[in-house]
């Protein structure tokens, strides 16, 4: 039982994975969808942040009075992801005040809709 | 020079790319995109003819030693896919160079050639890394590209499609990154070949089983499988012609390219077929897109551009049920329909992209009676169209034979009728276009002549290269044979 | 904003600290947390600052459109352009060692030029970004 509430960090990354997940696929405002990316992106970072803490360990910059360190490859993997959904959420958000230009909403129902009737 | 051939294959697009951006100028985009596209399928074909024989070239970026840093790996697997992908570049690029006016507005020209550079560099960057993580950097970097690619149309549909793709496309490839961390989490490495041999004690964890689980599903919506497949007839009908043509080549290929390189060379037959029990759903899923995206086909009658997507599909469903079932011939199948699919797809494409071009109306059909306005282009067409359906003496034969033997000889029986009854419907939506072209008589929407050379010499390359292949099959079936039976490293079912 | 003064002063006397800090964040990647896509972030959040407070085309004149773009590809060409001469000095790609006398002072030039490259590229995209949504 003890365990099961040790690895709570897990817990709270599967929470916000499901979260940002059904964001995605169930709202229908582009912005929100976004949103959820972005959620559900940042699940995954503190899946890698949280693995990469060595218990006991201090920060990982070379030190002569420790011997345990944290281990630095998780968050230079992280780095790479933060970039990488920072220029997606960029790009998303691009595209839909390009949308909204074009089509005068940002609701998909709407949009298609629109399509629809050409 | 040769011994840095694996990093300048990604190095080449990626230092032309900026270069074109701080210039700003059309023209000078597409040179740069051409000459660094011919220069990467250049270094490819010399990668190809060094690892032909069986051996693989390693190559560490920053000297730092395998496991620790990152490794570039060639081996013949890898140096097909690369050569397909630079070759497919070099020859979409003159079509693009006449069929983008039209699409792309004049002051973003020079931008749609970089993010075609940086798709380029990406897909390459995928093809060539031995680095589990780095796949995933060149996977969102090629991605990103696409996204912007497919938005740059005119249209206001294409906006839309990239959108969703976006969407799509992120969730795919962050589940590969979910995988990618779990499975690090319990092997303690990302170096491909050393995960290799850790991942073997720990294969029977459940957060190593987890994170395949993840990865596979990752790679499934990269590659547009059944049912994660919806942002492709979106994508593939709104972009620009030329974009169309160069990712129908090659972003889906690659994607089952990495399909291979995971199951086959990381996890191992053993693990993914015998104890995951992979083969099996993956075939179905398989068969299941072979059949939606036939039906599909066969329902939009009118719009070509939307066949060919769905058409798509259904390959891509081909591919998936050939590495499904686990055996040499039907593997060494989708591996040959791979290379396949790639030329036979983008010379439809590029052929409908001229007819629409020297079209007389954007809103009428160009291809009534085209045959007689339009003959080398719409031979092209015909040469292709044959091979998608599976013609002897065309390159879509040969996989369409291995893969359709090789279920059989699986035993399921259903799968290669499946397979069968698909083909003769890919017959049947081809068969209706090739009428309306050579049959119909030309109306008002139809070209008075062919286009500009730029336009018909691809095609003519691909025509040829569908029937070379078809002709000419020991090359071509001797190097699949190969790469089948040693990525499947003995495992029978 | 004209009639903000507290804000604009207030901005007037950080901005410049903001970008101060951005130097050391951009430099000290090395020693301590911080590195390229850090400091070009702040930098750029500097920037942006500016532009909120003071107007987008005061910022406009300061650092132009054209020079943002330049910006951008000239950072990538930095990162692309180390590796290509440590491959031309007879190393690998990047391989760091080779740039200098010694291994460790190969290693910290090249890891200092790299993150300059990505600093720069950084603060350049983000401030085209904002001026792209902004107009």
């Amino acid at each position: 039982m003890v365990e099961q509430i040790g690895v709570f960090n897990y817990w709270i990354v599967i929470a916000l994975m499901m979260t940002g997940l059904y964001v995605v696929i169930s709202c229908r405002n582009m912005v929100k969808k976004i949103i959820g990316l972005n959620l559900f992106q940042g699940s995954v970072f503190i899946l890698y942040i949280s693995m990469g803490k060595v218990e006991g360990g201090t920060a990982p910059i070379l030190a002569s009075d420790f011997t345990s360190y944290s281990n630095p490859l998780p968050h230079v993997l992280i780095l790479t992801a933060i970039v990488v959904g920072v220029a997606t959420t960029a790009l998303g958000l691009a595209l839909i005040v390009r949308i909204h230009d074009r089509y005068g909403t940002v609701e998909e129902d709407a949009i298609q809709n629109l399509d629809r009737e050409v | 020079m040769e011994a840095h051939l694996p990093v300048l294959v990604v190095l080449g697009p990626l230092m032309a790319a900026p270069l074109a951006v701080m210039f700003a100028n059309a023209r000078l985009a597409w040179w740069l995109a051409f000459l660094v596209s011919i220069a990467c399928a250049w270094f490819a074909v010399n990668l190809l003819l060094l690892v032909q024989d069986g051996g693989a070239i390693s190559y560490e970026l920053g000297q730092w030693p395998a496991p620790w840093g990152i490794e570039l790996k060639v081996d013949r697997l890898n140096a097909i896919v690369l050569t397909l992908v630079s070759a497919m570049s070099a020859i979409v690029l003159p079509f693009a160079a006449a069929s983008v006016s039209d699409e792309v507005a004049p002051d973003r020209t020079y931008l749609f050639y970089t993010c075609w550079m940086l798709c380029l560099c990406g897909l390459l960057g995928i093809t060539v890394t031995g680095d589990a993580f780095n796949v995933f950097v060149f996977l969102e970097v090629s991605s990103l590209s696409t996204y912007v690619l497919v938005s740059l149309s005119q249209r206001r549909e294409a906006l839309v499609a990239a959108f969703r793709y976006l969407i799509m496309g992120t969730v795919g490839a962050t589940f590969i990154l979910i995988g990618i961390g779990l499975i690090y989490m319990m092997t303690g490495t990302l170096n491909m070949a050393d995960m290799a041999e850790r991942i073997q004690a720990t294969s029977h964890l459940r957060p190593v089983q987890a994170g395949i689980a993840f990865i596979l599903v990752g790679i499934a919506v990269k590659m547009a499988l059944f049912p994660v497949h919806m942002w492709l007839p979106g994508a593939y009908t709104h972009a620009p012609m030329a974009v169309t043509a160069f990712l129908a080549a090659t972003a889906t290929k690659v994607a089952v390219y990495l399909l291979v390189r995971f199951t086959f060379t990381i996890f191992g037959a053993e693990l993914i077929f015998g104890t995951m029990q992979v083969g099996m759903p993956l075939a179905l899923l398989g068969g299941a897109a072979a059949l939606v995206g036939s039906l599909m086909a066969l329902s939009h009658g009118t719009d070509v551009k939307r066949v060919l997507a769905y058409s798509s599909l259904a390959q891509i469903g081909y591919m998936a049920v050939g590495i499904g079932t686990g055996m040499v011939l039907a593997f060494a199948g989708a591996l040959l329909h791979l290379v396949n699919h790639a030329i036979m797809k983008s010379a439809l494409f590029m052929a409908l992209g001229a007819a629409r071009k020297q079209g007389r109306d954007d809103t009428l059909d160009p291809l009534a009676g085209a045959g007689r306005r339009m003959p080398i282009t719409m031979t092209c067409f015909s040469i292709a169209g044959a091979s998608l359906v599976g013609i002897p003496l065309t390159a879509g034969f040969l996989s369409k034979w291995y893969l359709v033997v090789g279920t059989f000889e699986r035993g399921w029986w259903a799968l290669a009728i499946l397979t069968i009854i698909t083909s003769l419907m890919a017959a049947l939506y081809m068969g209706r276009i090739l009428e309306r072209i050579w049959m119909h008589e030309p109306d008002a929407g139809t070209p008075t002549s062919e286009g500009s050379w730029l336009m018909w010499l691809p095609l003519v390359v691909l025509a040829v290269a569908n029937l070379y292949f078809g002709i000419e099959t020991e090359f071509t079936a001797t190097v699949t044979l190969e790469a089948a039976r040693e990525l499947l490293g003995g495992w029978k079912p | 904003m004209g009639h903000h003064y507290v804000l604009r002063v207030v901005s007037a006397l950080l901005i410049p600290v903001i970008l101060l800090f951005a130097l050391y964040v951009q430099f000290h990647g090395d020693f301590g947390p911080g590195g390229g896509f850090q400091a070009g972030v702040i930098f750029a959040a500097a920037l942006v600052l500016n532009a909120l407070v003071f107007g987008l085309e005061n910022t406009k004149r300061v650092v132009s459109p054209s020079a943002v773009r330049i910006g951008a590809a000239l950072g990538l060409l930095l990162y692309a352009g180390v590796g290509v001469a440590t491959m031309l000095l007879g190393g690998d790609f990047l391989a760091y060692s080779v740039l200098a006398a010694t291994a460790i002072g190969g290693q910290h030039l090249g890891i200092l030029l790299v993150e300059l490259g990505v600093g720069i590229t950084v603060t350049s995209v983000m401030v085209s970004l904002f001026y792209n949504f902004a107009s």
